[in-house]
């Protein structure tokens, strides 16, 4: 251990990482929200200090979750990290195990098959129906609505159903390969895909009507938690929650990845940047979501998942058994991993929760030097006590579910 | 063959707490709720122990006395205890003076006894009750203060405020029934609802009478009672369980029995005071012996009684919660104008009848 | 007097009741205290200071608002149980008093008491 690294050890050591309040007024009360608390979306802390019940200051604190994943990514190669990626945005992992393949793919210098692509397009969006199916149950949970959190659950558990069709697993998923996918989707799948949104509108507005025409639940969240266009930008807000200030930014457009440039659909933006604005924006994306996946079985055309890339993309179990040529790819790959050229690569699609980027740093070697994972839940969070300062307490819980957090993936 | 007063009343008590109360916070109350939340929810509810699942209420309240009572290192102990105490005490003393029927006719040999369905019919009854529900803040406060933690005095404070503002729109709407029937007995403002009105088939009673009053007493009644959308002093997701964080076993057992209690005494408050208690429309048609007659009456009102709760429980299972300044600004800015308003239309109304507006 | 026994004894029964409830589960239920389950809930947090400090001077200011127009209410029964006797004399004395009662709860409307944040 050299010296600097003894040095950053000692200050770690000695480091107080309780947090204080310089002046706490005599009446004003310091309180722990989390990481233990039925409202904070997982292990997130926040201290607050308040003023009756105005909240007068919040200290947002995290890493309660903290898994060290960019570390363990230098340690596994490529193709061993993808179960870890299920485990960042629990509530979408399959959004997640895209994401990861299409950076490493990126690195790489190849690309998947067409049905594919339009098979992550659709597994993607799907994540995200079912990513903001929660965060809509949730906040409305938040905000006191107990019964729309299960008829929300309701949906997303036949989602689950079909993706444990789909890949095995209903939750870790770590369906992607790099330059293809675990495996095809079959006829049964897509008829699953198919019979679950025939249904789902019209289960979808029973939930959302429920909220939309309650004026309680309008009114707990029309002007709570209002942020304006230049300070989300400032605060790196990307996702629902900056499309809520009326900020027209949206991957799958600015940047097409995968085939959304082949699908017609429409970005929902709000301009009030308030808790109910995020709401309708991830209302709609659902909508628009739906759209996606109507459009993408449609033109889903035949052909083969894996990129014809031997050297490069793991080879069919049943071929590793029988051919020479397979068999010694595999071990290869296995063994001492794909080993990408030397440089370095960002690639980042619209996750359900905002920008979730991979940057990986090559080596030439079959794992990254460097990996890291920017998680739109952290940079969200980060705008926690601009937005909840001067509001109730009652308010906090509305701003954390209208941010939609998911601590895996904020913490990492 | 007399009882004295004293033999007849402790009867009543032991009939009305036994056997209409406990078994209706175990059914109406706990299982009633916990089946009708499933329905709303797209679940089953309990359906393991017993045919149905009807023995779970059964098993979940002895539970609690099994369970370990954790009293906080920090908490005041004796005021720890003395909270569900007084929360239980003052749910159950409400029925002392609610009528669930007129009078019961049993004739023992040969001598007709008139077995009034009330335990206490005392001429204060409306203020009892309201002097009952100011007092039901302390249980909460004092639970939540004695707990020494930050959730639970939140809760509590709360919950003072929160009582203590709709008690005032609680007090001005009975005004207009009091106006009208110029009685402060519970039995006899029943009384006052017979007959009917109108087109001479509406039922003469005060919900038909007192619209405005009824909206803001059962809006005030809602708010007393702590239940969604006015919770807000167990507010789940951020008091965790308010005044009763530090609670466990039968000790929130307690708490859970009296807040049950506090639901159904609203629920015989409304139907007592606006939906003519034990009044059975049109049963003077039927010819019916007295007996009879007073089985109904009480069969009567069960019905509304329980129709009542239902609505209080399909509310609390589909409705968000208020804010802290929503909910004061209701109390204070809409409620309290709006029930003073309905005095003064009552009086209007009873001084120049609305049949004479025409003439 | 005599109405009001059943009161008393009513009283008395259930908080004889919620007593046996307090007794049966001390009595019934484990006791095996530690010093950490004994200790304040704050979200698994140890507690940042007590909670049996000041709070804020908003909630006094309901409550003392709450005494202020209870006393007022609680006028208003006696009243209203006469109602019929006192005719339009009583209901024009009672508008009055309505009315005072008002420009006092315009004055704490106008002074910002009923602003909650």
């Amino acid at each position: 251990m050299d010296i600097r690294q003894q040095k950053i050890l000692a200050a770690l050591e000695n480091k107080d990482t309780s947090v204080y309040f310089k002046d706490a007024l005599d009446n004003e009360m310091v309180l722990n929200m989390g990481p233990q608390h039925p409202a904070t979306h997982g292990v997130l802390r926040l201290l607050i200090k308040l003023d009756g019940e105005t909240v007068a200051a919040c200290v947002p604190e995290l890493g309660y979750l903290h898994r060290g994943y960019e570390k363990l990514a230098e340690n596994c190669s490529y193709h061993e990290f993808i179960p870890h990626t299920d485990r960042l945005d629990y509530l979408s992992p399959l959004m997640n195990n895209t994401a990861y393949v299409l950076a490493v793919e990126k690195l790489l210098g190849i690309e998947a098959p067409k049905r594919a692509q339009y098979i992550r397009t659709i597994i993607s969006e799907m994540a995200r129906v079912s990513s903001h199916l929660l965060g809509i149950g949730a906040l409305a949970m938040d905000v006191g609505a107990l019964t729309v959190f299960t008829w929300t659950f309701r949906e997303r558990e036949k989602m689950y159903d079909i993706f444990e069709l789909l890949t095995g697993a209903r939750f870790t998923t770590s369906f992607t390969r790099v330059g293809g996918l675990a495996h095809d989707m079959t006829p049964d799948v897509i008829s699953a895909v198919k019979a679950f949104f025939d249904q789902f509108p019209e289960k979808f507005n029973e939930c959302i009507t429920m909220l939309n025409t309650n004026r309680i639940f309008v009114e707990r969240l029309d002007g709570v938690g209002r942020i304006s266009k230049e300070k989300a930008i400032a605060m790196g807000m990307s996702g629902p929650n900056l499309r809520a200030v009326g900020v027209d930014c949206d991957l799958r457009k600015t940047q097409p990845y995968l085939i959304y440039n082949e699908i017609d659909f429409d970005i929902p933006v709000f301009n009030d940047g308030d808790c109910l604005s995020r709401y309708y924006v991830r209302l709609n994306e659902v909508k628009e979501s739906v759209k996606i996946i109507r459009q993408c079985l449609e033109k889903m055309p035949a052909g083969p998942v894996h990129a014809n890339e031997p050297k490069k993309v793991l080879p069919r179990k049943e071929q590793v058994y029988t051919k020479m040529e397979e068999l010694i790819h595999d071990f290869m790959l296995i063994n001492f991993g794909v080993n990408p050229p030397v440089g370095e690569v960002y690639h980042a699609v619209e996750a359900s929760k905002g920008e979730l980027g991979f940057y990986i740093q090559s080596r030439g070697e079959g794992h990254p030097w460097r990996l890291k994972i920017r998680s739109p839940s952290f940079m969200n969070l980060q705008s926690t006590s601009m937005l909840v300062e001067g509001g109730m307490i009652s308010d906090i819980v509305a701003v954390l579910g209208s941010l939609d957090p998911v601590m895996g993936e904020a913490d990492k | 063959m007399e009882i004295s007063p004293v033999i007849e009343a402790l009867i009543k008590i032991i009939v009305v707490i036994f056997f209409i109360l406990l078994p209706c916070v175990a059914y109406l109350g706990v299982q009633l709720e916990r089946k009708l939340s499933a329905w709303i929810q797209n679940r089953v509810g309990p359906n393991r122990v017993g045919p149905y699942g009807l023995l779970q209420p059964l098993a979940d309240i002895p539970k609690l006395f099994f369970k370990e009572d954790i009293v906080p290192a920090a908490a005041n102990k004796f005021v720890h205890s003395l909270g569900p105490l007084i929360s239980l005490t003052i749910a159950f003393s409400t029925f002392a003076v609610m009528p669930f029927g007129d009078t019961l006719p049993i004739v023992v040999n040969g001598v007709v006894h008139n077995i009034s369905l009330q335990i206490a019919n005392v001429n204060i009854g409306v203020l009892y009750v309201l002097a009952l529900s100011s007092l039901a803040v302390y249980g909460i406060t004092l639970s939540g203060w004695s707990s020494n933690n930050k959730y639970s005095l939140l809760g509590g404070i709360r919950s003072s405020a929160q009582m203590i503002s709709y008690e005032l729109s609680l007090g001005l709407s009975i005004i207009g029934i009091v106006m009208l029937s110029n009685t402060l007995q519970l039995n006899d403002i029943v009384k006052a609802q017979s007959g009917y009105y109108l087109f001479g088939f509406l039922p003469n009673w005060n919900i038909f009478v007192q619209p405005i009053g009824f909206i803001t007493f059962f809006v005030a009644m809602f708010a007393e009672t702590n239940r969604l959308p006015f919770d807000l002093p167990e507010a789940e997701p951020e008091l965790v369980a308010g005044y009763h964080t530090e609670y466990t076993g039968m000790k929130f057992g307690m708490f859970m029995l009296s807040e049950f209690l506090a639901m159904f005494a609203a629920a015989g408050m409304i139907t007592t005071l606006y939906l003519g208690g034990w009044q059975a429309p049109y049963i003077e048609y039927l010819n019916l012996s007295p007996f009879v007659v007073s089985l109904v009456q009480v069969g009567a009102f069960f019905t509304k009684f329980a129709l009542i709760v239902v609505f209080f429980m399909i509310v609390r299972w589909s409705m968000p919660r208020f804010r802290y300044d929503q909910l004061m600004n209701i109390g204070w800015k809409v409620m309290i104008p709006l029930s003073l308003l309905n005095i003064a239309l009552t009086g209007l109304f009873i001084l120049k009848p609305i049949h004479t507006w025409f003439n | 007097m005599q109405s009001y026994i059943p009161i008393f004894l009513m009283i008395g029964v259930s908080a004889f009741l919620g007593i046996v409830f307090l007794v049966l589960q001390r009595f019934l239920g484990p006791h095996r205290p530690n010093p950490e389950k004994l200790s304040t809930y704050e979200s698994g947090m140890p507690p940042v200071k007590s909670a049996r400090e000041r709070f804020s001077v908003k909630y006094y200011m309901v409550a003392v608002l709450f005494i202020l127009f209870d006393i007022e209410v609680i006028f208003l029964y006696p009243w209203a149980v006469n109602f019929r006797a006192l005719g339009l004399f009583g209901y024009v004395e009672m508008i009055l008093f309505i009315l005072i009662l008002l420009v006092g709860y315009l004055y704490i409307l106008k002074k910002g008491a009923l602003q909650w944040d």
